[in-house]
C-alpha cells in the first residue's frame, strides 16, 4: 500500500555547518576542560600517574592535567592529622565522646610484660602521611600494615618491662620508646608515615586481678592511715609533756625562791632578835617566854594546877571523861 | 564503487585499526608489574617500569602483579615454648612478588601465594618457638626492671632469669628460615614480627591466680610496714614522754635540792651565831603552834612559870 506513505515533506531547519562545527567544537572543548582541571585542598597533596607512571604531585590549589585518562590524579591527604586507635574503638565522637570494646579491639590491648604477667593497654597513635609517594606505591593497605606495626612494637616494649613499670612508673617512657621505634620501623618500611604522638591511654591490669592491685593501693593508704595516727598522737602528747615538763621545772624554781627567801627572812629576823638578846639575855630570855605564855595560855581551856605536894589528886582527875566529851 | 562504499571501508578498517592498537598496548601503573604470556606461554621478563607498553594485539596477554609490599596476616597458632607453656602466637610479615615469572608459574596468584606463606611462617614459628623459653619469645633484652616500692618488697623470680636470644632474634630466626624457602614461588620475604603472644586460657588462669598472690603478698607487706611503723612512732613517743618527764623531774628535783642546801647554809649561818639560844625561840614558837583550845594542861605549881604563885619572893 505505497499510497500509505506519502513522502514527508519535512525540512531541516536551515543551519550552516559551520555553526554545526563550533558548536561540537565547542562541547568537546568543554568535555576536555572539564577533564583537565582539578583542584586540590589544603590539606591534601594531589599524585598524577600519566599511564600509570608517577610524573608529578600538585600542591593545594587549582591545576591542570591531561584528559581522557591520559593523566590520573590520586588525593592523598598530608596535612590531616590521622589517628588510629587500640584496645577500643570511639562509637561516638564528640565532646563526651563514647567508647566501646570490641572483641578484637580487647585481643589487640591485653599483651604479656616481661615479668610474664599479663597487661592490658590501651593507646592511640597520631601520624601524617609524610610521603605520599610512598604511601600510595610502596606498600599496598599501609594502614593495615601500619596497624600491624603498631602492635608488634608496643607489645615488644611491653615485654621488655615489668608489669609494674608499664602500669606505674614507665608509662610515659614506654609509650616514647614505642613512639621512636615506631618511627624508625616506618622509616625502615618506607611507607610514608610520620608518627606524631603514641599515647598509653588506660593501662590496667586484666580484669580478675584487678581487685588485687587496688588492694595493694588500699594497703598503701592504710600504712599511711596508721602512720599518720601515730604521727599525730605523737604530736598530740609529746608537746603537752613538754609544757608539763616546764611547769614542774617552774614550780621547782618557784620552790626554791621561796625556800631561799624564807631561809633569808627567818635568818634575819633570828639574827636580829639575837642582836638584841645577846645584849640583855637573862631578861630577853624571860621576856620572850613570858610572851609565849601569854599568848598560848589564854587559848587553853583545861587548865589544871597541881601542887607538887598534893600528889594524889592526879588519880582523881577523870581525865577519860573530860576526853570523850 | 561509489563514495560512500569507499567511505565505509575506509571507517571500517580506521576501526579495526584502533581495536588492534587499543589491545597492542598496555598500561603498568606503579603499583603493578606485567608478564606478558602468549597462549597461555609467558614471554620474556617481568615488566615493571610504569607507564605505556606495547605488545603482540590479541595473541599476547598480559597478566598483572603487585609491585608494592604485600602484608600476611597469619592465624594464631597455640604453641607450647621449651618449658612447656602454652601461648598463642601471632604474627606478620611483609613480602612481595620479587620474581613474577616464577611467582606465575608456580602459584598462579596471591591467593596460592598466602596460603604456602601461611605453611611456610606458620612453621617456622613453630619450630622457633618451640626451641625456646617463654620469656625469651616475651623479652628482647636483659635490661633490669625499674623496681617501683612495692615490688622491691618482693622478690620476682621471672624478672631475674637471663635472656640469651630475646624476641627479636626469635622473629629474625623464624625469617630467616622462612625466607630460604619463598624465592622457590618467586617472593622475598622482607620481615616476621611476632605481633601478638597470649597465654592460653588454662595457663592464663593460672598466671592471674600468681598475679593476685603477688599482690596480695605486696598488700600484706603494705599493711604489716604499716603497723610496724605506727609501732615504732608510739615506741619512739614514749621514749620521748619518758625523757621529758624524767628530765624535767631531775631537773626539779636539781633546783629544789639546791635551793634546800641554801636555805639550809643560810639557816645554819644565821642560828650557829647561838644554837641554845635558837633551840629555845624554836620551842616557843613551837609552843605557840601545837598548844590549842583542845590541850589539856596539867601544870605543876613548882614551875617556873607558876612559881610566883606560891611565893613573890625573890630567890
Amino acid at each position: 500500500m505505497k499510497g500509505d506513505f506519502q513522502p514527508i515533506d519535512f525540512k531541516l531547519p536551515k543551519i550552516k555547518v559551520s555553526v554545526v562545527r563550533a558548536i561540537l567544537i565547542g562541547i568537546v572543548a568543554v568535555i576536555l576542560l572539564i577533564g583537565s582541571i582539578y583542584q586540590v585542598s589544603p590539606e591534601e597533596i594531589g599524585v598524577i600517574l600519566r599511564f600509570g607512571k608517577f610524573v608529578r604531585t600538585a600542591d593545594p590549589g587549582l591545576h591542570f592535567k591531561l584528559p581522557l585518562g591520559i593523566e590520573r590524579l590520586t588525593k592523598v591527604p598530608v596535612q590531616r592529622q590521622l589517628k588510629l586507635e587500640f584496645g577500643f574503638r570511639t562509637a561516638r565522637p564528640g565532646i563526651r565522646s563514647e567508647y566501646r570494646v570490641t572483641p578484637e579491639a580487647a585481643r589487640e590491648a591485653i599483651m604479656l610484660t616481661g615479668d610474664l604477667n599479663v597487661v592490658v593497654v590501651e593507646w592511640i597513635v597520631q601520624y601524617k602521611i609524610k610521603d605520599a609517594y610512598n604511601f600510595l606505591f610502596k606498600l599496598r593497605n599501609p594502614e593495615d600494615t601500619f596497624r600491624y606495626m603498631n602492635e608488634a612494637v608496643v607489645r615488644r616494649i611491653v615485654g621488655d618491662n615489668s608489669v609494674d613499670e608499664v602500669i606505674t612508673i614507665g608509662r610515659a617512657r614506654i609509650a616514647n620508646e614505642a613512639k621512636e621505634e615506631l618511627q624508625h620501623l616506618c622509616d625502615l618500611y618506607e611507607i610514608g608515615i610520620d608518627v606524631n604522638q603514641l599515647i598509653f591511654q588506660d593501662v590496667n591490669p586484666p580484669d580478675p586481678v584487678k581487685p588485687s592491685f587496688n588492694d595493694v593501693n588500699e594497703a598503701i593508704q592504710e600504712k599511711e592511715r596508721k602512720i599518720n595516727e601515730a604521727w599525730s598522737e605523737y604530736n598530740q602528747e609529746i608537746p603537752r609533756a613538754a609544757g608539763e615538763a616546764e611547769q614542774m621545772i617552774r614550780a621547782a624554781e618557784g620552790y626554791a625562791t621561796e625556800r631561799v627567801n624564807r631561809a633569808v627572812g627567818d635568818a634575819a629576823l633570828f639574827s636580829s632578835i639575837y642582836r638584841e638578846y645577846a645584849r640583855a639575855p637573862l631578861v630577853t630570855r624571860k621576856r620572850l617566854y613570858i610572851e609565849t605564855l601569854n599568848d598560848v595560855l589564854p587559848k587553853i581551856k583545861k587548865k589544871v594546877i597541881v601542887d607538887e605536894k598534893l600528889k594524889n589528886i592526879l588519880p582523881l582527875l577523870n581525865l577519860g571523861e573530860e576526853v570523850k566529851k | 564503487m561509489s563514495a560512500t562504499t569507499k567511505g565505509l571501508i575506509l571507517t571500517g578498517i580506521v576501526l579495526v585499526g584502533l581495536l588492534v592498537l587499543v589491545d597492542a598496548v598496555y598500561v603498568v601503573s606503579e603499583t603493578n608489574q606485567v608478564i606478558i604470556t602468549q597462549f597461555g606461554e609467558p614471554i620474556g621478563g617481568a615488566v615493571t617500569s610504569a607507564g605505556l607498553h606495547f605488545k603482540a594485539p590479541f595473541i599476547q596477554k598480559a597478566n598483572y602483579f603487585e609491585k608494592r609490599w604485600l602484608e600476611w596476616d597469619g592465624d594464631p597458632n597455640q604453641i607450647p615454648t621449651r618449658d612447656k607453656k602454652y601461648i598463642w602466637v601471632d604474627s606478620y610479615a611483609r613480602w612481595r612478588i620479587s620474581d613474577p615469572l616464577v611467582f606465575f608459574q608456580r602459584v598462579r596468584d596471591e591467593r596460592g601465594a598466602q596460603s604456602r606463606l601461611d605453611d611456610i611462617i606458620d612453621g617456622e614459628t613453630r619450630n622457633a618457638i618451640a626451641n625456646y623459653d617463654l620469656n625469651e619469645v616475651v623479652r628482647s633484652s636483659n635490661r633490669e626492671f625499674e623496681l617501683t616500692e612495692e615490688i622491691a618488697l618482693i622478690e620476682i623470680p621471672e624478672a631475674i632469669a637471663k635472656i640469651n636470644i630475646g624476641r627479636e632474634r626469635i622473629a629474625q630466626i623464624i625469617l630467616e628460615s622462612a625466607s630460604k624457602i619463598t624465592p622457590q614461588f618467586g617472593v622475598e620475604l622482607k620481615d616476621v614480627r611476632i605481633k601478638r603472644i597470649n597465654y592460653v586460657d588454662e595457663v592464663q588462669h593460672k598466671v592471674f591466680d600468681r598475679m593476685i598472690a603477688e599482690r596480695k603478698r605486696i598488700a600484706s607487706k603494705y599493711r604489716s610496714e604499716g603497723d610496724g611503723k605506727s609501732a615504732e612512732i608510739r615506741g619512739q613517743k614514749e621514749k620521748e614522754l619518758k625523757r621529758i618527764q624524767s628530765e624535767a623531774y631531775r631537773k626539779a628535783q636539781e633546783i629544789k635540792g639546791k635551793a634546800d642546801a641554801e636555805a639550809t647554809r643560810i639557816y645554819a649561818q644565821a642560828y650557829s651565831l647561838d644554837p641554845e639560844f635558837y633551840q629555845f625561840m624554836k620551842t616557843l614558837e613551837t609552843y605557840r603552834q601545837s598548844l590549842d583550845s583542845e590541850t589539856w594542861l596539867l601544870l605543876s605549881s613548882d614551875s617556873e612559870f607558876l612559881k610566883f604563885l606560891r611565893t613573890s619572893e625573890k630567890k
